[in-house]
């Protein structure tokens, strides 16, 4: 292979040349081909059974951008983003409380995640619906009174059965995160004169988020799929309405995978933004980013190119 | 030399003296850290404290800003005491509010540095100012960029603690505690996590600090930098203080047996 070598007949006149870059065969992983080629089968195979059974295929893109489906897409993404900020704000709280030395605060936190993770967030669902059993009238004085039941809008009850279910499950998410930063900030900032509240905003939980960040990450897209659970309390979430368009056009499982299909998108496009997310909070932890897909796939093609003139 | 610092103060007995240690106690759980540490550091001058290792020098240091909780005696920071209100005969706990403006004035280094690995050492210099004196953005970000300066580290100010040495690193961490114009400095074995190459730059800088009138108090097991720099030294062991005086004599001639031996390993 290594022709230059001989090649060399004048010693005096060729550049010095560094060690030869070594051009060996690289290893041929047979499996690698045999396992796709197995997965494509099976893959075809399923494919191939659905389009031959009892659907009307043609139902889910006549339906797909249906301005119902759309105001449900809707729907489902604002009781994400909403229940989600109920859940970090209220998670982060709940971890400071329960790290406070204040064994009030602390045993007060303690006692909600474990009473939130504790149950199902069904159940949770339907109880705050039904909570006018309790309460007939809420009443905050001079400043609102109704009944139970006309206050308690399924939106409403929707907000607070998800987002404080998943205020349980993000205090300890934040716990881990908060514990994760090394007490030297801590004293550092308390030495420089800064207060508790302004340690923690300013350098603890900016810290915390690079651990934060991605189990969240993780809750936002189970919290996209579980908001299809409010569809049994009548809030007219992406579920709902593919339901009832199955219900009255005569296509109910059709609209089933018109939901799937839209679910999928808005979970792909949310773990898009959480890797940009993560980027963002680990500036300064280490020396380099790690470049982004985009970059990656640009440095891929212009390595191929360059090996291929 | 920089002698702003006097101004203010109350006159009396204790105007020249910036630390004042009568019988300081402190105990983790069961285990007697300090057993009653006499010391005083006045106004001006560079304090050095060695010791072998778990005599309780960190913790003393940490006393003095009220990072730790003494258990007896009493601790004064330029004439007030530390932690605590005294009415009659009787002892206040100060609320962290009050702690945290005491603290203001005293500026800490830490062996491990400690910056905020989050902000670049711009940042890291301008924030407490900012959060703490309400200093407004402009006026903090031009100091700070002044403190960089001063320490030699004009051109990093926009690297993060990540992309700094060890060197470079504390003296960022020297320039944040500047930032709050301290009247007085503490600092926890600043140059023993460096590379002995990178431990010169930050002595350099600490020299400076001296030179400007600056009140430091230095766990140090730099000798050199002790007896050229210092003013006074304490030997520490075992929670109490074994012997004390000028640098330069208690590290050529010590008189106590235990700062004889402790001295031949060092040295
Ligand atoms: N938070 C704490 N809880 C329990 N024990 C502690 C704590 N901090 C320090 N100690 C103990 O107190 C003793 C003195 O510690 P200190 O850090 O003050 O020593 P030092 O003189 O600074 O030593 P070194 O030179 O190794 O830094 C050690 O025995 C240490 O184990
Ligand atoms: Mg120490």
């Amino acid at each position: 292979m290594t022709v230059d070598i001989d090649k060399t007949t004048g010693p005096a006149d060729t550049p010095p040349a560094g060690p030869e870059a070594i051009k060996a065969i690289p290893v041929r992983h047979y499996g690698r081909y045999v396992s796709a080629v197995i997965a494509i089968a099976v893959f075809a195979s399923i494919v191939y059974a659905f389009s031959q059974g009892k659907i009307n295929w043609g139902a889910i893109p006549d339906y797909f951008f249906n301005d119902r489906i759309l105001g449900g897409v809707g729907k489902t993404l604002m009781l994400t983003v909403l229940a989600m900020l109920i859940g970090v704000f209220g998670g982060i709280l709940l971890a400071v409380m329960r790290l406070s030395k204040n064994p009030v605060t602390s045993s007060i936190a303690w006692f909600y995640i474990w009473f939130f993770r504790g149950t199902p967030v069904l159940v949770q669902l339907i109880v705050w619906f039904n909570l006018g059993l309790v309460f007939e009238y809420i009443n905050l004085g001079p400043i609102y009174k109704d009944y139970w039941s006309s206050f308690m809008t399924p939106l409403l009850t929707a907000l607070l059965g998800l987002g404080l279910n998943e205020a349980a499950y993000m205090a300890e998410i934040c716990r881990a995160g908060l514990l994760a930063v090394d007490e030297g900030q801590t004293e550092a900032s308390h030495a420089l004169g800064m207060s508790h509240s302004k340690t923690l905003r300013r350098i603890v939980i900016p810290q915390a988020m690079r651990v934060i960040v991605p189990p969240t990450g993780n809750e936002v897209i189970n919290m996209l799929k579980t908001t299809s659970l409010v569809s049994v309390i009548q809030y007219s979430e992406l579920l709902r309405v593919a339901q009832d368009i199955g219900q009255t056009s005569g296509a109910p499982a059709e609209m089933l995978f018109l939901a799937a299909a839209w679910y999928l998108i808005l979970t792909s496009i949310f773990s898009v933004g959480q890797y940009y997310i993560e980027r963002y909070y680990a500036r300064g932890s280490s020396r380099t980013l790690a470049p982004t897909p985009f970059q990656k796939i640009k440095a891929n093609v212009l390595s191929l190119a360059g090996r291929r003139q | 030399m920089n002698t702003e610092k006097v101004e203010d103060k109350p006159s009396g007995s204790t105007a020249v003296s910036m630390v004042k240690s009568e019988g300081v106690h402190k105990s983790f759980g069961p285990v007697e850290v300090l057993k009653g540490i006499d010391l005083e550091v006045k106004s001006g001058e560079v304090f050095c404290l060695i010791g072998p290792s778990g005599s309780g020098k960190s913790t003393f240091l940490r006393c003095i800003n009220h990072l730790e909780k003494i258990n007896a005696g009493r601790l004064y920071v330029d004439g007030e005491l530390v932690g605590y209100r005294q009415k009659g005969d009787k002892l206040y706990e100060l609320k962290d509010s009050e702690v945290a403006l005491k603290r203001r004035d005293i500026g800490m280094v830490f062996q491990r540095f400690n910056l905020f690995p989050h902000m670049t050492a711009l940042e890291n210099v301008m924030e407490a100012p900012i959060q703490v004196k309400g200093v407004s953005k402009a006026q903090a970000r031009e100091r700070a960029g002044q403190l960089l300066e001063r320490v030699g580290l004009a051109d990093k100010a926009g690297n993060y603690p990540s992309q700094l040495s060890g060197g470079q690193q504390q003296r960022v961490a020297i320039a944040r505690a500047l930032a709050m114009d301290p009247k007085l400095m503490l600092f926890d074995e600043p140059t023993s996590a460096l590379d002995p190459e990178l431990v010169g730059d930050v002595l350099d800088v600490m020299r400076d600090l001296a030179e400007s009138g600056m009140t430091m108090v230095v766990v140090t097991h730099e000798m050199g930098f002790a007896r050229e720099v210092g003013d006074s030294l304490v030997f520490m062991d075992g929670g109490v203080v074994v012997e004390s005086g000028n640098p330069r004599d208690v590290l050529t001639n010590p008189q106590h047996e235990r700062t004889q031996s402790f001295l031949s390993k060092v040295l």
